[in-house]
């Protein structure tokens, strides 16, 4: 599909070798590059003009490390600037105010807004301990409060029932007449999905905004929006006092230059990002990894945390104690692993966060059919008895056959498993005599962006 | 095919409840034509106002190329479609002199009719009956929404509708389904919970008994990343065989037209789940630009059944690619 940064860099880059500095000159051809991967990337014009203006500004003189091609050096250069303008760090919700903390939610039809009320009541909750009510002010589409009560229910936050009757204004005000009565600390108010030029409606909302005096004024903007993220968001801007973005559905596969655009317009910090259709599924947005994903480098370091979540530790411990000393790695071990990848979110969800030469070279081994592989090989080792699991060199073609039987497969699929089970064991077997610092040294000249 | 661009919206008038988005705004507009033209005025303004400016230059150079390159980019036509454009304004510039301001424009404007003409095709729904039609796409792309438009929209050509709540995993989505219905009058079949595939089958039974034209089956909004999700969908076209062989008779994939580049691989992962057979494009009256058309007729070619341009239930119509070209350059 779409090549990534690295590899269109490398071909414009390969005229450059050996020069030691970073010029003008030799950059041109590289930062028509950069735009046009930035363009493509759904990263609306004007963003992209005033950012390759900062990194020319940046990157020439750049000298070039020795280990280091020109096209790398280029690639740090707008990375670290990407970063830079996503805002460098993640910055949380403002709720220092007298409770109720009221947090007003806008956005186009269709980017998320109710969901994510949803999520972030949740996440107030179980994170800060926050009392949490949630209200829709959106009498337009149809079930809309309908969809808010269900999802409030899913979150644990308390749902301040409207009627489409009354009017937007009103059901704010006596949401947060009952919000103090009541003593909650945080009150979120969903509003109608509306059009930036649909003048009425930004009307409604900016009168809602008077009426409410929020803490917080929320954009929720959809991840995948095109070039018209930018007037959207500036018109967005204009009407309402913006405090902050709220990214949603960033675990499709767009780029999300979206999120270069609204916070170029806009200059507000985006706070979260919406992943999946769980209710637990808002993340803390971190800038320098969505300037990976937007330049296709991946996000390995969400997938390092997922590991971290997904793996106890202290079977990690044990086993890493089995492994030294001297004792074999078995088919229980290797069960044990398949169930931390699956814990993992399964191998698709990890060669998301691939950088995307390796998820091109991966791609090959489609995904979906791979996890069903994997369960596969859960149920043939389930299907085998403890003695077997602990050797399986008692596993002759009696047993084997049984074992087929008894997970509904071909004699086949058992050998093709034995088979990559001992390559796996002859891997652990290099581990445990240290072969794990030589990996990783192997690994880290393949991973740009991460000097 | 219904002849609806000769027709006034007169002929078959929106309902005017009050609480009805569809009403919310008076629709004065007298055509369907002139309704195009005022939900792409924004694009409109955008991209033909660039244009003029561009090609008041009188001849195509270099930097006339640049400046449309940029402008097609910036309006989400992509970079392949841009390049084909480009190219085809080089090849007919040499061929014909093209030294005037007007004649550069209708170059251009042939070479984008040229490559959508081949998406105007119309949805011809007289061929089964019932005629099941699953409606697929990703969250917020407007299916639910787009599901009442169409329903109003058969129902104005005298066809039975049917509706079937196949969304059964996001909240209220069912109830906002049947608020539509019953607006409408139109026959909804849910069920308190469960299995997108069961409701649908039962919608299909029960089309059959009742002599119903039409159906429209939703479908929970998913992300093509989201395999699980793409496989269930899958199957929802397997079971729909299953209620009927010759079904599903038509797969409208749902696509909203503020997204960018993304749309490409959701037709694409669509396609592969589901066979793709027809587009509709939402929310033409936000965005700016609707390049997105091109990038999709150059790439993964599908027909546009239907476009949106407005919140009106009369806003959804069928796709003309020269109407919808004078739009933007008019």
């Amino acid at each position: 599909m779409l090549d990534n940064l690295t590899q269109r860099l490398g071909r414009v880059m390969k005229t450059l070798r050996g020069e030691a500095r970073l010029t003008e000159d030799n950059i041109a051809d590289a930062l028509r590059e950069v735009r046009l991967a930035l363009l493509e990337a759904d990263v609306a014009l004007p963003a992209v003009k005033e950012f390759i203006a900062a990194v020319k500004a940046q990157a020439v003189g750049e000298e070039v490390m020795g280990s280091l091609s020109p096209g790398q050096a280029l690639i740090g250069v707008v990375h670290r600037e990407l970063t830079k303008i996503m805002g460098e760090a993640h910055s949380g919700l403002n709720l220092a105010t007298q409770p109720p903390a009221i947090i007003l939610m806008a956005g186009l039809q269709g980017a998320g807004k109710t969901t994510t009320v949803g999520k972030l009541a949740k996440l107030l909750r179980d994170t800060q301990k926050k009392k949490v009510l949630v209200v829709s002010c959106d009498i337009y589409r149809p079930a809309a409060i309908e969809q808010l009560k269900t999802v409030a229910g899913q979150a644990g936050a308390e749902f301040f029932p409207s009627t489409p009757t009354e009017k937007p204004v009103d059901i704010a005000r006596n949401a947060v007449d009952w919000a103090k009565r009541h003593y909650f600390d945080v009150l979120l108010v969903d509003t109608a999905g509306r059009l930036a030029i649909d003048e009425p409606m930004m009307r409604e909302i900016a009168e809602l905004h008077a009426a409410l005096n929020p803490i917080e004024t929320l954009f929720v903007v959809d991840a995948m929006l095109g070039q018209d993220a930018v007037n959207t968001a500036k018109a967005f801007n204009v009407a309402l006092p913006l405090t902050g973005i709220i990214l949603t559905k960033l675990d499709g596969d767009s780029r999300g230059g979206a999120a270069l655009s609204v916070r170029h317009v806009t200059g507000r910090p985006i706070k979260y990002a919406g992943v999946g259709e769980k209710i637990s599924g808002l993340e803390p947005f971190h800038p320098e990894r969505m300037a990976s994903r937007i330049l296709g480098m991946g996000d390995v370091l969400s997938l390092i945390e997922d590991a971290k979540k997904g793996i106890d530790e202290q079977k990690a411990v044990e086993f890493a104690r089995k492994l030294k000393s001297g004792k074999s790695f078995d088919l229980n071990d290797f069960k044990e692993q398949i169930g931390q990848m699956r814990k993992m979110g399964g191998l698709s969800s990890m060669m998301d966060k691939l950088p995307a030469q390796f998820a091109q070279a991966a791609g090959q081994m489609q995904p979906g059919a791979e996890d069903k592989a994997v369960g596969r090989i859960e149920g043939i080792i389930n299907s085998m008895t403890p003695a077997e699991r602990a050797r399986p060199e008692l596993l002759k073609a009696s047993r084997k056959r049984r074992i087929a039987t008894g997970a509904g497969v071909q004699v086949q699929e058992v050998n093709r498993l034995l088979k990559q089970f001992e390559q796996t064991q002859k891997m652990m077997k290099q581990f445990a005599k240290g072969g794990m610092a030589k990996l990783m040294r192997g690994m880290k000249g393949m991973l740009p962006g991460m000097h | 095919m219904f002849g609806f661009l000769k027709k006034s919206p007169g002929e078959h008038p929106a309902p005017a409840t009050p609480t009805d988005i569809a009403s919310a705004k008076p629709a004065p507009a007298p055509s369907w034509r002139d309704r195009l033209k005022a939900g792409l005025a924004r694009t409109r303004a955008q991209f033909g106002g660039k244009l003029k400016s561009i090609f008041s230059r009188g001849k195509v150079d270099d930097e006339l190329l640049e400046e449309l390159e940029t402008l097609l980019l910036t309006s989400d036509v992509g970079m392949e479609a841009t390049q084909h454009l480009l190219h085809e304004l080089k090849t007919r510039a040499k061929g014909d002199q093209l030294e005037t301001p007007e004649a550069i424009q209708k170059a251009l404007s042939d070479a984008l009719h040229e490559l959508l003409h081949p998406l105007e095709k119309a949805l011809d729904v007289s061929t089964h009956r019932p005629f099941i039609i699953m409606i697929a796409g990703v969250n917020g792309a407007g299916k639910t929404t787009s599901i009442g438009k169409l329903a109003k929209y058969f129902q104005a050509h005298g066809k039975s509708v049917l509706l079937a709540a196949g969304d059964t995993f996001r909240a209220a989505a069912r109830e906002q389904l049947q608020v539509w219905g019953e607006r409408n009058n139109i026959a909804v079949i849910a069920q308190e919970s469960g299995d997108p595939a069961a409701v649908i089958f039962d919608a299909i039974a029960a089309a059959k008994a009742r002599g119903i034209d039409i159906v429209l089956a939703d479908t929970a909004g998913r992300l093509p990343t989201q395999l699980h999700l793409m496989e269930e969908i899958a199957k929802v076209r397997r079971v729909i065989q299953k209620a009927d062989p010759s079904g599903p008779h038509e797969t409208l994939l749902v696509l909203d037209a503020n997204i960018g580049q993304n749309a490409l691989q959701q037709v694409k992962s669509f396609d592969k789940a589901i066979n793709i057979t027809g587009l509709v494009l939402t929310k033409l009256d936000g965005t700016a630009k609707g390049g997105i058309v091109a990038a999709i007729a150059r790439q993964c070619p599908k027909p546009i059944r239907f476009i949106g341009v407005g919140e009106g239930i009369d806003d959804l119509r069928p796709f003309n690619a020269r109407d919808f070209v004078d739009a933007l350059f008019e």
